[in-house]
This record gives C-alpha cells, sequence and structure tokens, in this order.
C-alpha cells in the first residue's frame, strides 16, 4: 500500500478512536434517559422517529416539482374525472382522500377491475420506486400508468391534451408555457391497448405525437407537485420514541399501552419486522417475496418485480426519457437498477406502516383482510406459491401477534399537508 | 378513520440532540461497518484477494455506511508486489448471507481513477445487518476475487 494511503488510514483511525471516545461518553447519557431501552435499541429507534425522514429536496426529472402553481393545477387534475374514459373516475376514486389516499378494496375499481391493491401516497415522493412492482421511477411517471391504463382511467392521449386546453389552460401555459396545436387531432387516440386509438395515434405525425406526449408528461408532473406535499404526520410512536430519547416523563399524547411498547419491542427485535420496515417511512424502498398467498380471484400471472423493474428501466416517461428534465447518466436509481435474477420473481414493493391500520386489506392484491392476518402470515411464515420467500418463520404466540397488531395500530397519524390538498377542490369551470 | 391536516411539530431542541445523539450510536454501531461484532471474523476493509494476487481496499465516500441511500465507494488495488493497478477489468457482487439474497442494486466499476483507485457507483444496502461484497479483479496481474464484509 502506498503512502498516501497508509497517512490516511492512520487518519482514519485516529478519527475512528475520537469518535469512539465521544460516543462513549454519549450512550452513557442516553442510557442514562431511559430505562426501557438499551443504547443500541434506542439508535434504532430513534432511526424510526419522522423527525429524521429528510425533508423533499429538488426532483431533478421534474423542474416543475416545488412550483406551487404546478401543486393547485395537479390538485385539480388529480380531482377531474374529465380525465377518463367515461368521465366519472379521476385519481380520487381510488385514492381516497379522507382513507389515507387509498379505496379499502382488495383491488381497485376504475373503469374496470384492476388486478392490484390501491396504495397510498404519503411520503411516496422520498421513494425511488412507485408501484408495488417498482415500474415507475418517480411520481410522475407513476401518475401516467393508470391514466393510459384500460381498467383505469381509460382515457387516451390526445383526450387528456383536450381537457387541458379547454378546462385549464391558462393554468398550465402559466407552468409549463404555451400548449401545443391541438385541430384537427382526434379526440381519442394513444399508445393504449384499445386497437382503434392506438391506430389514431399512428396516423399523427412523429413530431405532433411527440407534443401531446409532452402535454401528458407535463400532466404527470403537475400530479406529482400535488402529490409531494401529501406527507405522513406524526404519530403517537413517533412522539414515545422522542420523549423515551430524552428521558421525558410519557403523557397521554407521548405514551405507549404495555401491549403497544411489547410490540414495538418485537418489531424491533424477534419478530424482525424492522429489517425491511426501516427507516422513518418503515420500509427499506426495496422489494420482497414474502410468500403472500395468492389472489382469492382468477388473475393473470403476476411476477412482480420480475416484470416491474424491466418496465421501470424501459419506460417511456422515466427519468432518462426525452421527457425527464435531467440527464440520463444522473438517473442513479435507473442506472443500477437490479432487473434480472430469481429474487425479484413475485417480489412486491415493502409497504410504508405509517397509517397501516387504516389500510385493509393488505398485501398487493389485498390477500389479507386485517392486521392480525399479516402478523400471522409473518409468524408462520409459509412457503410461496411461486418463487422464492425471504422469510423464516418467527413463531410468534398469540399474545405477542396481539402486541403487534396493537403498536402497528399506534402508527396511526393525520396526514401532514395544506388543508387546501386534502379537500376536493372547487368544481373547475 | 377520518384524515386532518396537521404538521410536523416543531422538536424541541432536547429531541434534535437525542436524535442526533441516537444517529451517532446508530453510525457507530454502524461504523461497525467494518469494525464490529459481524458474524464474519475477518471485517477490515484491506483485504488480500484469495489467491494472494491483489490486495485492496475499500473506501465509502461517506461514512458511516448509509441505509436506503445510493453511494459510491473508491476500490484501491495493489498488485502483490506493491504496484498499484489501474488497468483492470472489475466487476461487484454480494449480499446477505444470512438473508440469501443479494444486493438491491447492481453497483459498478465506472472508472479508473489513477494511482490504483477505482470508482464504484450505485452502492446500495436496504437494510441494517451482515452484508457481503465481492469484487472479481482481472488484469494482466490475473484474475482474482477479494471479499469484504460489512455490519450496517
Amino acid at each position: 500500500m502506498n503512502s498516501i494511503t497508509r497517512s490516511s488510514r492512520t487518519v482514519r483511525i485516529a478519527f475512528g478512536v475520537g469518535a469512539i471516545a465521544l460516543a462513549s461518553s454519549m450512550i452513557g447519557t442516553v442510557r442514562h434517559q431511559s430505562a426501557k431501552w438499551t443504547s443500541a435499541e434506542l439508535a434504532l429507534l430513534g432511526s424510526l422517529s419522522i423527525r429524521t425522514l429528510e425533508p423533499l429536496g429538488d426532483d431533478p426529472s421534474n423542474r416543475y416539482a416545488n412550483d406551487s402553481r404546478a401543486a393547485l393545477l395537479g390538485r385539480d387534475l388529480f380531482f377531474d374525472t374529465r380525465l377518463s374514459g367515461n368521465g366519472k373516475v379521476s385519481c380520487a376514486t381510488c385514492h381516497v382522500v379522507a382513507q389515507d389516499f387509498q379505496d379499502g378494496k382488495p383491488l381497485a375499481d376504475g373503469v374496470g377491475r384492476t388486478a392490484r391493491r390501491t396504495m397510498p401516497i404519503a411520503g411516496t415522493a422520498h421513494s425511488p420506486w412507485l408501484f408495488w412492482d417498482g415500474r415507475a421511477d418517480s411520481q410522475w411517471a407513476q401518475a401516467l400508468g393508470p391514466l393510459e391504463s384500460g381498467v383505469e382511467h381509460g382515457g387516451s392521449r390526445t383526450q387528456y391534451a383536450h381537457v387541458v386546453a379547454e378546462q385549464y389552460r391558462p393554468e398550465y401555459e402559466a407552468v409549463f408555457g404555451a400548449l401545443p396545436n391541438l385541430i384537427g387531432l382526434p379526440r381519442e387516440a394513444g399508445p393504449v391497448s384499445d386497437t382503434t386509438w392506438r391506430a389514431a395515434w399512428q396516423r399523427i405525425p412523429a413530431g405532433r405525437r411527440d407534443e401531446i406526449s409532452r402535454v401528458y408528461a407535463n400532466i404527470g408532473k403537475a400530479i406529482a407537485a400535488y402529490e409531494r406535499r401529501i406527507e405522513p404526520g406524526v404519530s403517537r410512536v413517533d412522539r414515545y420514541v422522542d420523549a423515551e430519547l430524552v428521558g421525558e416523563r410519557h403523557t397521554s399524547e407521548n405514551t405507549l399501552t404495555s401491549d403497544e411498547e411489547a410490540g414495538l419491542r418485537l418489531f424491533i427485535g424477534r419478530a424482525r419486522c424492522v429489517t425491511c420496515h426501516n427507516g422513518p417511512l418503515f420500509t427499506d424502498d426495496h422489494f420482497h417475496n414474502t410468500g403472500v398467498p395468492l389472489p382469492r380471484v382468477s388473475l393473470p400471472p403476476d411476477s412482480g418485480r420480475a416484470v416491474g423493474g424491466r418496465k421501470a428501466v424501459a419506460g417511456e416517461f422515466n427519468c432518462a426519457s426525452r421527457y425527464s428534465d435531467v440527464k440520463p447518466e444522473d438517473c442513479q436509481e435507473l442506472r443500477f437498477a437490479v432487473t434480472e435474477g430469481p429474487e425479484l420473481v413475485r417480489a412486491y414493493k415493502t409497504p410504508s406502516l405509517r397509517n397501516v391500520a387504516a389500510r385493509a386489506p393488505y398485501m398487493h392484491a389485498g390477500q389479507l383482510a386485517s392486521l392480525a392476518d399479516v402478523v400471522a402470515h409473518y409468524s408462520a411464515a409459509p412457503a410461496a406459491p411461486f418463487g422464492h420467500s425471504e422469510l423464516t418463520p418467527v413463531r410468534l404466540s398469540p399474545n405477542e401477534q396481539r402486541h403487534l397488531v396493537a403498536f402497528l395500530q399506534a402508527l396511526t397519524a393525520p396526514l401532514a399537508a395544506p388543508a387546501a390538498y386534502l379537500e376536493h377542490p372547487a368544481p373547475h369551470r | 378513520m377520518h384524515l386532518h391536516q396537521a404538521s410536523l411539530a416543531p422538536q424541541s431542541s432536547a429531541v434534535r440532540t437525542a436524535l442526533a445523539t441516537a444517529g451517532l450510536l446508530m453510525a457507530l454501531s454502524a461504523c461497525s461497518h467494518f469494525a464490529g461484532s459481524a458474524p464474519s471474523p475477518d471485517i477490515t476493509t484491506l483485504k488480500v484477494s484469495a489467491h494472494r494476487l491483489y490486495r485492496a481496499s475499500v473506501r465509502p465516500a461517506v461514512v458511516p455506511i448509509p441505509v436506503r441511500r445510493l453511494q459510491s465507494w473508491t476500490l484501491h488495488i495493489d498488485a502483490a508486489d506493491g504496484r498499484p493497478v489501474d488497468d483492470a477489468t472489475i466487476t461487484m457482487n454480494g449480499g446477505m448471507p444470512q438473508h440469501g439474497h443479494g444486493l438491491p442494486t447492481s453497483p459498478r466499476v465506472t472508472r479508473s481513477l489513477g494511482s490504483g483507485d477505482h470508482l464504484v457507483e450505485g452502492v446500495k444496502f436496504n437494510m441494517g445487518g451482515w452484508w457481503v461484497v465481492r469484487f472479481a479483479i482481472a488484469s494482466a496481474a490475473g484474475t482474482d476475487t477479494v471479499t469484504f464484509n460489512l455490519s450496517l
């Protein structure tokens, strides 16, 4: 090893010794503050606190992400049923604001029935991958998927451009600049499953198709500007952790019952939930096959991330696409995404557990009806219907399972968002 | 359930200090990233390759190694005779032996930085625990593999 490397190692070692000395004194301090938790446990608890959630910065792929005008436009688009094939479906149809932006159904109902459970929205701006299979790499790319799905919004790309031009022209142009000329464009056309609309799309000259697709991308960017302002709020668990960290006496606002506390101990300990449900959003932002049962109804085969990863990399509106506001080489998550391998088969995104008690039923197709069923599933860890489950049984007693459920219920909290973003906007024109 | 508007309550300085302390403790236990109680017997940052063709060391850009965040590392390689190795084909893989899964990303050595240093991009760890990362190194000196253990 050369001398430069040797000297830098010496510095690192010296720094390490200093840090250990400093931390040793602090370990003593923290230990003194909690009679219930060891310093290592307190450190883990602290890592789960919502206070450690980093504030959202810019989204380089969406230069309008922090534009409040874009957010208001996005809010109006989110609730507008004209953005659908039958005029009855908006984003808010399945992402019901008063229900933590989900619908409580095993499978979502748009213009038809989908094959997946509606996911919540709060906090998803922090996630590198959206959808259960992570097939979108941003909130704006995610928002564009359902709009063109034949069973969700069921509309088409030119239809949405026409709606924006007719209903939102001033608001759109204030943010994104002039709309393209839509004269002569068919009302319905787009790269969708409907063969008539698809053929109509192909007949549009490529340059005009690109203009329409840019309007479409901007619809997604406006919706993302809205959605990213919906964040999870402070739960009783967070307040409990805060109090434990500083050795404060517990009040009714920041206490946990003995069952909830026992559940928290299991969560970070023997039940190993924190392995994947880690960090302030209780998710590792990754994908796992946990052997969840097959859906109760017959659905097409669903390979989860094995397909979702490839879709994300090929996505028409991903970070590396022509509609992104960043250079492809700066799309780090896409550049280094895993798209092959047996562990992707039937792997699904680890959902956040914040407000999880408000979101039955559970899993990607609503296979498990209650939190008790979920905890029982992880306790037993059955073999996967296909692919390989990462779980090993933790064999929790009925009481322990009850404690875990009690703890998960204590993660319920009001969302943190401007009031105007949590209400149905006044009818737009 | 009904959800109302709420904002993150301002943190008291005591809570901020406690969180910072907890963070440092996490950092320390993660600092054990290379020097703690990992299950593997050899958790140093300087390793000799399996067939003793190379000595390699890794230097994460951010210490302690963060969880859930993409990061870059610098991999330094010397040949057995002590000369730095710049011209090499290097691949990286790894995973969690106790969980049976690989890395959550496909990190790559993207370029040589000179003086035996190589830039590794796209490194990510999505959970705490024992991780193993391996570099397969092919150069004029031969092909060999070097393995590092981390405890996050």
